[in-house]
């Protein structure tokens, strides 16, 4: 797109059609005090001296590339990612974080979008996918939107898994808080060691009734476990719900669809996909449903047609949907998507190809399992569930994780998440995630400080 | 435009039979909307509708719109095949594109062919 920048004389023009002197008269009614507040900033700094100073802030940084060992998961991981997709997310022709509403325009970007909509199809098992949201939790939060559009405000429960990701149901309170649903399930105060497999899909059959919505499960769930949905999800179509299952998409590469298992919508976190750990994001939502829901879906979406000559086309499709004609009638009015970090996510698949995410997948759990072996050997650690588990297992430990983790990260290790924090009744109880980046050297290594804490 | 004189309208471009009690979408309307997309029927046989309350969403390729039942009664049948064809709304407003059937139905607030005609013509300028 071309830039157009106004010349002064054009900017004269316009003030005097709308009959204002200067620029300053159009903020008039903002209050003098509050228009030019007096700023209290440092001296100001040259370009050198400021670029001499951020670079020794940045020296108080540690990331996982370089400094520190990483086995801290909970939603974010670890991976490798391989060079080419930066080098394609850099291209200007890309770099923009919006879906193109001009096809003309616009036929790379869209068609890269159609891309990541199909292989996220594949991956999760379902039929139709959107562009993208924000992250893994607002991702959630759009299915109950779905859920409640598609029965038209009638189904006023939302049973949700204790093992979903903290942050998640709150977020997923946060969006609901005008649509007057009841969120039950989720306790996190009925979440304890001894009684650790209660917390299964088994303790939401009970909930689900004729007024329930939407079914909410994490797939392995935020405990790292593994457990088929299929039954659950009968039972909830049984009663006229629908089912979400928040899906980690490295998962997908070893397990069972939620697709076959019988889910309705499946979301997650894409930023495993080839997009790098960072404090805040951006991450990527994805959304897939089947095609009886499409028309309920929030989010762009691109559609593969043909153009006036015949030949193939991508164009954004079924925008009725969306807030811009819907208006306060649509199921969302969050439209935003994540356009350069589910090209990201796009590049990555198809760089690894389904044998290479599968090789990824095994890894993980091939490391994880080695670890979980390793340190439940150790004297006063011990693991709490014995469901099957991907990459990620909660650890019962000796001392406080706080403790545990200062230690650690004297090591140069980044431990696992604390999960006191949000499970009251498993205090001194670490999750901890293994990747294909750890090394069985680093994996015997945290086992030793883990040993010496104990003993500490 | 297609405006049979039989039928009854609203001012919102939903057409009502008082022979068969059906009720549909006007061909003004379907022309405005241009090509639909998908149409989903939120009242179910049974179920007491009112006059002026919606009764389908209708969405085509460029706008989004309610539909509203033209008079207060109880449903009979609705129009389950419309999800599947929504074009018919285009194609055949009156006759395949009907949407709900009612039992009865006052139609004393409703305008006359000749009265929608009019009512169309002033919005057309």
């Amino acid at each position: 797109m071309t830039y157009i920048p106004h010349s002064p004389h054009e900017r004269d023009t316009m003030l005097e059609t709308i009959g204002v002197k200067s620029l300053e008269d159009l903020f008039k009614d903002v209050p003098k005090k509050h228009r030019f507040p007096t700023l209290r900033l440092p001296q100001a700094l040259t370009e050198m001296e400021a670029a001499a100073e951020l670079g020794e802030l940045s020296l108080g940084n540690e990331n996982v590339r370089t400094d520190l060992v990483c086995f801290l998961g909970a939603g974010a991981y670890n991976h490798y990612i391989p060079a080419a997709v930066d080098h394609i997310l850099q291209r200007s022709e890309f770099y923009t974080a919006y879906t193109p509403y001009q096809p003309e325009i616009s036929q790379g970007t869209l068609q890269s979008i159609f891309e990541y909509q199909s292989l996220i199809v594949a991956l999760t098992g379902m039929e139709v996918s959107n562009a993208s949201h924000y992250d893994g939790a607002t991702a959630v939060a759009e299915a109950v939107g779905l859920a409640n559009a598609q029965f038209h405000g009638k189904r006023k429960k939302v049973v949700i898994s204790p093992a979903i990701h903290p942050q998640y149901r709150l977020t997923l309170r946060t969006y609901v808080q005008d649509m007057q649903m009841e969120l039950v399930g989720d306790n996190p105060k009925v979440v304890n060691s001894e009684r650790f497999s209660e917390s299964g899909p088994e303790s939401l059959i009970p909930l689900i009734d004729g007024e329930t919505a939407l079914v909410v499960v994490q797939y392995p769930d935020f405990f790292g476990r593994i457990y088929d949905y299929a039954q659950l999800i009968e039972t909830a179509h049984k009663m006229g719900a629908l089912v979400c299952v928040a899906a980690n998409p490295i998962a997908l590469g070893l397990l069972k669809t939620p697709g076959e298992m019988g889910a309705d919508i499946v979301v997650g976190e894409g930023q495993p996909l080839g997009i790098p750990l960072s404090y805040g994001g951006p991450y990527l939502g994805f959304f897939a449903t089947r095609k009886q829901f499409i028309h309920k879906m929030a989010g762009r979406l691109v559609g593969e047609t043909v153009d006036t000559r015949g030949q193939r086309a991508y164009v954004l499709t079924l925008t009725a949907r969306e807030q811009h004609i819907k208006r306060e009638r649509a199921t969302s009015n969050i439209c935003t998507n994540e356009g350069l970090l589910a090209l990201a996510a796009a590049v990555y698949l198809s760089l690894l190809g389904p044998t290479g995410l599968r090789q990824v997948a095994d890894l993980c759990y091939s490391k994880a399992h080695y670890t979980a072996e390793k340190i439940s050997s150790l004297p006063g650690y011990s693991l709490c569930s014995d469901a099957p588990y991907f990459h990620e297992f909660p650890v019962c430990c000796p001392k406080p994780v706080a403790e545990i983790n200062a230690h650690l990260l004297e090591h140069g290790f980044l431990g696992g998440y604390d999960l006191g924090q949000d499970y009251p009744a498993l205090k001194n109880h670490m999750l901890l995630a293994v990747t294909e980046m750890n090394t069985s050297e680093e994996i015997d290594a945290l086992a030793e400080v883990l040993a010496e804490v104990a003993h500490a | 435009m297609n405006i049979p004189a039989n039928l009854k309208y609203t001012k919102t471009d939903e057409w009502f039979d008082p022979a068969t009690h059906k009720s549909g979408l006007t061909d003004f309307a379907q022309s405005q909307l241009s090509d639909i997309v998908f149409v989903e029927i939120i009242v179910a046989a049974g179920e007491m509708v009112q006059a002026g309350k919606q009764m389908a969403s209708v969405e085509s390729v460029k706008a989004a719109a309610e539909t509203y039942a033209p008079v207060s009664a109880k449903v009979a049948v609705v129009n389950d095949g419309l999800a599947d064809n929504p074009e018919l709304l285009n194609s055949d407003p009156y006759g395949k594109g009907w949407m709900v059937q009612v039992e009865g139905g006052d139609v004393s607030g409703l305008m006359d062919a000749t009265a929608y005609t009019k009512f169309c013509e002033e919005r057309a300028h």
